[in-house]
């Protein structure tokens, strides 16, 4: 091959990849070399990296079948958070702790999700086209509409109620004592002085995505990705798109179900209230750092997008601010997970017609 | 076949303030509050906020929905404000000094937002709705870092202890209730701000006078069909992007005439509901994402903002818990924006199937019988 | 006077004499191809001041291109350009896009309607050539803020739908005209510019009532009494050799005749049309098929954009091959689509005596019917993805085959190894030229990506198959191996099939009887070996039995 070609070749790809991705990559690798000369630990980072990845992977996860299914970017997720806060908070209702009580947590949290993800796949069938301003705005009443709920819920947990009144959720519920870490810590292992494997967490990410990989091969799978490139052809072969995208919209507010259940026990807290409002914005902009467009996403983008942003996460405010003796992170993750959002809104589609 | 359309037509148009309606009147009794300060509230806040919400006619009537990127119209106000207090140029002058800061910072901001939006067809709102972030991004680069550092600030008290960045509360007491209190006017107890309601008289002329121009007519016609306007030589994107210009300079106006109403600004939060409120409040008007009058600006801001003065006590009676009548009241504006979606989207759907229904066969076409013979055809042509 | 724009090549001299002896248009040795097909080939005739020109045409012989080319629609440039030269007034001219064929004096009214539905007449016909008031704002900051003068737009569009012989309310909105209406508000709005000199109309009477049709007529004869050449494409021959004054004929790209319209009558312009040279030797041989009957059609209708199905019934013997021809656009791809359930569609549609649901295209899968559609690259593959994907794609769907059980048949997944023997299966049977089972869809020319489609359909096992234009845009070879592929199923299985086709050479060659469809209708059912005019006369609206 030439040189011609084979600079022919880097450019195109690059172009495909799209230059805002590269850039950010070789930005976190810069980060990650850089890392040693401000005195931040490589291997605590690099931990770092990896347990937030395995708190996040899940919910990014979830926006694989919605895309696929072109039913856009589900910033409707906190639909799915719901109904797994539903099943935490009614574990923790029933005391159940340990391995039991998270798994209760999701076994509980699946008739809601379920439920949920149903009526919401039904709504935005009715309004093909516009589907993600009205995704964020069933998102936000229901978030708003819940936190009345949490209020009058007749929960009684010494460990959930609010001291004073006796009735009423607070806002943030500690998991000590109940599932905390449970994942994280399951097997992890320890190498050197700082570096911690969560291997748990990143075998039950393995899982999950292992259960969407065989899903988007099955019959259902393979219909949904139909009607995501081309609703014509989908129709034509006798697939209902309504269908498809009812099923990719359940199964997407399921796995945001799990996936909270998952960022939570990494986090060791339960939140509640306003706090799933905006958590849609970073998994998405995850997934389309890791290469996805409007209508196309698969499980390489939630991988690499999630380690990537959460790189960025990481190792922003210990490097950046060790450097600039300021800290900027805020700035930086509004920035480039905005910045991601809008070049991938703003991107002809890719499917070839 | 008119008659059910029409009356569907009436009834959903106007659902969503029918909704609204319903329950804050259902609201005012249970609130407990006295009628006199809710009307004197109202009053008040028309003056203070429907110079934001016409922002949002422009971009409607051209086809590109919900203009959530007049946040960034906001911000230029804002810095507007920072300067103006920096300099300490008061009063009615200091909010001139603002808007002429401001306004070419709006005007640079609205054309690139117009450049955006317009490589993102068909999900103008969703894209607006994340540039805001973006933007807000940006906006807390320049103002926590740059100013006071590179942008040089002179009075002490507008900065942070750390001598750069400007403080969370930024004190307006140099312009406070500057343009409220111009021309006041007491009637029967209620004081009007005349001064706010004249430049919004104003406002309203140039959009009455605009709508009759050869620029508004284009935009109103790109609104409807970009391909026929292309067609027809007009310059689609540009219009579109002129839409969003002058939106985002009507948001930066309306966010000073905001501001000087409040007194305080928070320096780093003061724009981040802005999109939402002007959308809420113009949605509930009856406005919908394809079309927008000045009436719906007016309906909007009274019934939006009487549900937020009564909404929350009423809950808080009622339930005896004041933050219940406060999710109560958000719920339900998210819910509204969201019905109101939906139902735009729903009916853009159903009248597209009821008008190529028109055309269905079974009935007696179009075209009678051709000529029964040949002959006849020959006959026909005449010759 | 004619706007010259600055920066682009003077076409005109201002103010030079019109010579009488010039036509007002020429067409010199027009010739285009893309990308090797040839569409057009030496196309020349000229247009008289005042002159009504009928251009007629079966599908594909050019027509529209022609006008492509005429209208300066950016389409040709991307495609390499075209050979020859349009004169007009004796002088070369060269439109790179429609707004320098406007500036010329040239309008056309499309098909479909370019009109803006919120807006009322006046608006429309006016829209981007407003009239305007002067102001200070214009001044200041520039034309686009200038106050339109609605009056006198109002006054002016009276005056140009009175020119058409029509009564429409200035003030109506387009979206609540009836469809009639609209045409003639597209046709007020050429004629109103101010230089238009000609006028091209294509099927301007097909969305009108028999009454409205004949007011159009009169009103373009009245125009070019008044100087306004035109040039009127229509396949209703009668109303061409009504108004036109010569009659010119194109088929497969070239002129084969240009004469006055006196003294010819519908038939002979049908059989101009159709063709005389073809041997009844191409025609297939007559066979005798029992009379059962496999599939019936009752009262069709189908909401096709494009290609309206109005009132369609017919029936198919079963093992024949049932041939659909007619005219573009004039409803024969809307039969296959509606009964597919792929557009709505209402009426009765009976599969052996059962009655097939409309608008449910897996019911009717399931019935065992399969479609090959037109569109193969947007409806018929998913181009990303690889052969084998596609062929068994609708054989997983709807007979859940190519799957297999995973832990225990808790669930099932792809079964990549069956759908790779199936696809290597056809890749020899149909002669598919790839590089694996694995390539993208995308990477195949247009005559294996057909081969694919078909592969679709058969993996399938049909009772009946609908083929809609089986062997548009490939090429000879493949073109020759599809047709003998569908008579070997027919043959050989006993598939029935229905063939939609434009080409009525190919239509005659395979298929048993043809139906003809004209305005939503079938005009006619014919024997292949029927006389050729035959055909050109039902494809016109005229002649045979319903």
């Amino acid at each position: 091959m030439t040189d011609a070609g084979i600079k022919g070749r880097l450019v195109s790809a690059v172009r495909d990849f799209g230059w805002p991705r590269v850039i950010i990559f070789i930005f976190v690798v810069l980060l990650f070399l850089a890392a040693p000369f401000v005195g931040v630990s490589v291997s605590a980072s690099l931990s770092d990296v990896l347990n937030r990845f395995g708190q996040n992977a899940v919910m990014v996860l979830a926006l694989v079948p919605m895309m696929q299914a072109g039913a856009g970017l589900n910033f409707g997720l906190p639909v799915g958070i719901i109904a797994g806060l539903l099943g935490a908070t009614l574990a923790v209702q029933f005391g159940l702790t340990g391995w039991v009580g998270f798994l209760a947590a999701i076994v509980l949290c699946l008739p809601f999700a379920i439920g949920f993800g149903w009526l919401y796949g039904r709504l935005l069938n009715k309004v093909k086209g516009e589907e993600m301003t009205i995704a964020m705005y069933v998102g936000f009443a229901g978030v708003t509409f819940m936190s009345i709920m949490w209020i009058i819920l007749p929960y009684t947990s010494p460990n959930m109620v609010w001291g004073y009144a006796g009735t009423g959720l607070r806002t943030t519920i500690t998991l000590d004592g109940y599932w905390t870490r449970i994942l994280n810590d399951f097997l992890a292992v320890r190498i050197g002085q700082f570096f911690i494997f969560p291997t748990g967490v990143l075998l039950f990410f393995g899982l999950a995505a292992l259960g969407m990989r065989l899903f988007m091969r099955s019959r259902t799978g393979t219909a949904i990705t139909a009607v995501g490139s081309n609703p014509d052809f989908a129709r034509a072969g006798g697939v209902s798109a309504d269908r498809m995208r009812t099923i990719s919209v359940v199964v997407s507010t399921v796995y945001g179900a799990i996936g909270i259940l998952v960022y939570q026990q990494s986090f060791g807290f339960i939140q509640l209230y306003n706090a799933p409002l905006y958590m849609a914005m970073p998994a998405v902009a995850a997934i389309l750092l890791g290469g996805a467009s409007v209508n196309k996403a698969s499980l390489v983008n939630v991988m690499v997008g999630t380690f990537l942003f959460q790189s960025i996460l990481t190792m922003t405010p210990s490097v950046i601010n060790s450097i600039l003796q300021t800290d900027m992170s805020e700035v930086i993750r509004i920035l480039v997970s905005n910045g991601m959002i809008i070049y991938a809104l703003t991107r002809k589609s890719k499917v070839t017609k | 076949m008119k008659k059910p359309i029409l009356l569907r037509t009436i009834f959903a148009d106007n659902l969503v303030v029918v909704i609204f309606l319903v329950i804050t009147a259902a609201a005012v009794p249970v609130s407990g509050l006295p009628l006199l300060s809710i009307a004197q509230e109202i009053v008040t806040r028309i003056g203070r906020n429907a110079f934001l919400v016409f922002s949002l006619i422009l971009p409607i009537m051209a086809g590109m929905g919900i203009n959530f990127g007049m946040v960034l119209g906001a911000m230029a106000g804002q810095i507007g404000l920072i300067f103006a207090v920096d300099w300490n140029i008061v009063g009615v002058p200091g909010l001139i000094f603002a808007s002429m800061i401001g306004v070419p910072i709006a005007a640079l901001l609205g054309w690139m937002a117009g450049e955006v939006l317009n490589r993102a067809r068909g999900r103008e709102m969703v894209t607006g709705f994340i540039l805001a972030f973006l933007m807000d991004g940006v906006y807390q680069f320049v103002v926590l870092y740059l100013m006071g550092f590179i942008i040089p600030l002179h009075s002490i008290t507008i900065k942070l202890s750390r001598g750069y960045g400007v403080r969370n509360t930024l004190n307006l007491d140099a312009v406070r209730q500057t343009l409220d209190r111009l021309i006041p006017l007491k009637i029967g107890g209620l004081t009007f701000p005349i001064a706010n309601y004249l430049v919004m008289a104003v406002l309203c002329i140039f959009i009455v006078w605009f709508r009759k121009t050869k620029l508004g007519q284009d935009m109103r016609a790109v609104g409807q069909n970009q391909v026929v306007s292309h067609a027809a030589g007009i310059p689609v994107e540009r219009t579109r992007i002129l839409a969003i210009v002058i939106s985002t300079i009507f948001a930066c106006i309306g966010q000073i005439i905001f501001l000087q109403n409040m007194g305080n600004m928070a320096t780093y939060n003061a724009h981040k509901q802005t999109g939402f409120f002007a959308a809420a409040a113009i949605l509930v008007g009856g406005a919908s994402i394809a079309k927008a009058t000045i009436p719906n600006v007016f309906v909007g801001v009274v019934l939006l903002h009487l549900m937020y003065i009564v909404v929350p006590r009423a809950g808080t009676n009622l339930f005896g818990s004041a933050m219940i009548g406060e999710f109560f009241r958000d719920a339900f504006s998210y819910g509204v924006i969201a019905l109101a979606l939906v139902l735009h989207a729903w009916r853009k759907r159903a009248n597209a199937d009821s008008a190529r229904s028109g055309l269905r066969g079974g009935a007696a076409g179009n075209r009678t019988e051709p000529p029964a013979t040949i002959a006849a055809a020959d006959a026909g042509a005449g010759k | 006077m004619l706007k010259r724009l600055p920066g682009r090549p003077l076409f005109f001299h201002k103010g030079s004499a019109m010579v009488k002896s010039q036509p007002l248009l020429c067409l010199d040795g027009i010739s285009k191809d893309f990308y090797g097909t040839v569409v057009l080939k030496d196309v020349s005739f000229t247009l008289e001041k005042g002159q009504i020109l009928g251009l007629v045409g079966e599908n594909g012989a050019g027509k529209t291109t022609l006008m492509r080319i005429l209208f300066g629609m950016p389409v040709i440039a991307e495609t390499g350009g075209y050979g020859g030269r349009v004169m007009i007034d004796g002088e070369t001219v060269g439109f790179s896009n429609p707004f320098d064929a406007l500036d010329a004096g040239i309008g056309m009214v499309h098909q479909e309607f370019s009109l803006i539905p919120g807006f009322t007449t006046t608006e429309n016909i006016m829209l981007n050539r407003e009239i305007k008031h002067p102001g200070i704002m214009v001044e200041l900051f520039g034309e686009r803020l200038s106050v339109l003068e609605r009056a006198t737009m109002r006054t002016r569009t009276e005056k140009a739908v009175q020119r058409l012989g029509v009564r429409i309310d200035p003030d109506m909105l387009v979206s609540e005209m009836p469809v009639g209406h609209k045409q003639f508000t597209e046709i007020a709005r050429e004629i109103d510019r101010e230089n238009v000199r000609l006028l091209v109309l294509d099927e301007p009477t097909a969305v009108l009532t028999e009454t409205e049709a004949d007011i159009l007529l009169a009103a373009l004869k009245k125009l070019a009494a008044d100087g306004i050449s035109i040039i009127f494409i229509s396949h209703r021959l009668h109303e061409v050799l009504q108004i036109c004054d010569k009659i010119v004929t194109l088929r497969d790209g070239t002129v084969v005749k240009d004469v006055p319209a006196a003294g010819h009558t519908v038939r002979d312009v049908a059989s101009w049309m159709v063709g005389r040279d073809m041997g009844a030797a191409r025609a297939v041989q007559r066979r005798t098929l029992e009379a059962k009957e496999a599939f019936r059609v009752d009262h069709l209708w189908v909401d096709m954009p494009g290609e309206t199905v109005k009132d369609v019934s017919f029936s198919v013997r079963d093992g024949e091959i049932f041939g659909i021809g007619g005219l573009a656009g004039q409803g024969k791809l809307g039969i296959p689509n509606g009964i597919m359930g792929l557009f709505p569609s209402g009426g009765h549609a009976l599969l052996h005596g059962k009655e097939l649901p409309m608008g449910d295209p897996k019911s009717v899968l399931d019935a065992g019917m399969a479609f090959v559609s037109e569109d193969r690259r947007g409806v018929g593959l998913l181009l990303d993805e690889s052969l084998d994907w596609n062929i068994a794609f609708t054989a997983m769907q709807v007979k859940g085959q190519f799957l297999k059980p995973v832990l225990g048949g808790l669930f099932r997944l792809r079964d990549e190894k069956a759908m790779r023997e199936l696809a290597e299966d056809y890749i020899g049977k149909l002669e598919i030229k790839c590089t694996s089972c694995k390539q993208p869809a995308k990477e195949l020319s247009g005559g294996n990506q057909q081969k694919l489609c078909l592969s679709k359909a058969f993996a399938l096992t049909p009772k009946l198959l609908f083929v809609s234009e089986p062997t548009r845009g490939i090429d000879v070879g493949a073109k020759k191996l599809v047709l003998d592929t569908l008579r070997h199923y027919n043959r050989d299985f006993g598939t029935t099939i229905v063939m939609v086709s434009s080409e009525l050479e190919e239509l005659r060659s395979i298929c048993d009887r043809i139906a003809i469809v004209d305005e939503g209708r079938i005009a006619g059912i014919l024997e292949p070996d029927a006389d050729l005019a035959d055909f050109g006369l039902l494809m016109s609206g005229q002649g045979g039995s319903r």
